[in-house]
């Protein structure tokens, strides 16, 4: 019978290397990890949010009567600088999920477009945090 | 008699419909086996057991991964009509034969091999059979690597890099496994963009698996345990 012995065979198995971690595997892992916890910070931002959007809608406040009440407001200014870091986070890591599963897109010129809207949403949310603070 | 459409040639081919008796308790294999042997000789398909034991046998019937030898005529033909095809997301070969060899490279870039940490020199092992560990690995080892799973998830569908259910559950098996010495470089082997935190937990395999395997509950152990060792500067 032609063939090896089952030693030689058991000695490859053996020296195989182990598997090495992918290309920025742990980066990849700690995403994932924002973007998880992120969700788990939005759950309750989101809820929050929607209650003083009724809130406000239910009782027919103004803008002005609005603005009387988050300006000056630190309380208020200090959560949505949490949710806007939350979103700034959460949103561009599944963009660039979406980007990667449906178009095929991948590599550094999708993380820097991806960076770029984080960056753009934290600014923008920032802004609108402060203009209704100050 | 069953209108059988079933797929002829490779990547590029086309659905050929063939007349096939219809008999009592008649499987999916028994339609293709009667067109090979009857019909067309030319028709290339891969069984060996014919009693759900070894897996050769999955195909895409009506767009389902399954194995054809446990599959009923009577519970999938649509009227008098079944579309046969090869599983999907693997290259065909011919016909109904896929070329299976992605689906166990990627078993073993998962690293999905026991890697053992004591020497002959050392004791049996103790794992009670009642262990937490040991009532994980239950759950998912009874894979036989059929790749009805792997055909039927979207995400390897979507990134060819992904390692698939089969890969992780397997990985999820070893991990478990107290005897093994490798648990580091398997998590580090199945995190990331191409591993266990691609999947987006929509069930296909666990629903598709013949034998009752849940690949999604493996890949969601994984996620936890690779998140436990980034955190802990582990990975």
């Amino acid at each position: 019978m032609e063939g090896r012995a089952v030693s030689d065979v058991a000695q490859d198995f053996a020296a195989q290397p182990a598997a090495a971690p992918g290309p920025g595997a742990k980066a990849e892992v700690w995403l994932w990890i924002a973007q998880r916890a992120s969700a788990a910070l939005l759950a309750l931002c989101v809820l929050v949010h929607l209650a003083t959007i009724i809130y406000a809608v239910r009782h027919g406040l103004s803008g002005a009567a609005i603005l009387e009440r988050t300006r000056g407001n630190a309380a208020g200014l200090v959560f949505y600088v949490v949710y806007v870091l939350a979103i700034a986070v959460h949103a561009p890591i599944g963009l660039r999920s979406l980007a990667q599963e449906w178009l095929g897109w991948r590599g550094a010129s999708l993380n820097w477009l991806v960076a770029a809207i984080a960056a753009a949403l934290f600014v923008f949310g920032l802004r609108a945090a402060w203009a209704v603070f100050a | 008699m069953l209108k059988v459409s079933v797929w002829r040639g490779g990547a590029s081919g086309g659905y050929r419909v063939y007349e096939v008796p219809r008999r009592e308790s008649q499987s999916v294999l028994d339609v293709v086996t009667y067109i090979q042997r009857s019909i067309d000789p030319t028709l290339s398909y891969r069984f060996a057991c014919r009693v759900g034991m070894c897996g050769a046998c999955a195909m895409t019937v009506n767009g389902v991964a399954r194995w054809t030898c446990r599959t009923h005529v009577a519970k999938v033909a649509k009227g008098n009509a079944i579309q046969i095809a090869p599983l999907a997301n693997l290259p065909v070969v011919k016909d109904l034969v896929t070329d299976m060899r992605e689906l166990f490279d990627k078993a073993a870039r998962a690293l999905g091999r026991f890697v053992p940490s004591a020497t002959r020199k050392d004791g049996f092992a103790r794992v009670a059979s009642d262990s937490p560990e040991r009532a994980v690995i239950d759950a998912g080892i009874e894979c036989i690597g059929c790749g009805v799973c792997y055909a039927s998830c979207d995400v390897v569908s979507w990134n060819p890099d992904y390692l698939g259910p089969a890969a992780l559950n397997r990985a999820w098996t070893l991990v478990n496994d107290v005897r093994d010495g490798a648990r580091r470089e398997r998590l580090a082997a199945v995190a990331g963009d191409a591993g266990c935190h691609a999947c987006h937990t929509h069930l296909s395999c666990s629903e598709r698996c013949p034998k009752d395997i849940a690949p999604t509950a493996s890949i969601a152990g994984l996620k936890r345990a690779v998140a436990l060792a980034a955190w802990k500067g582990e990975l």
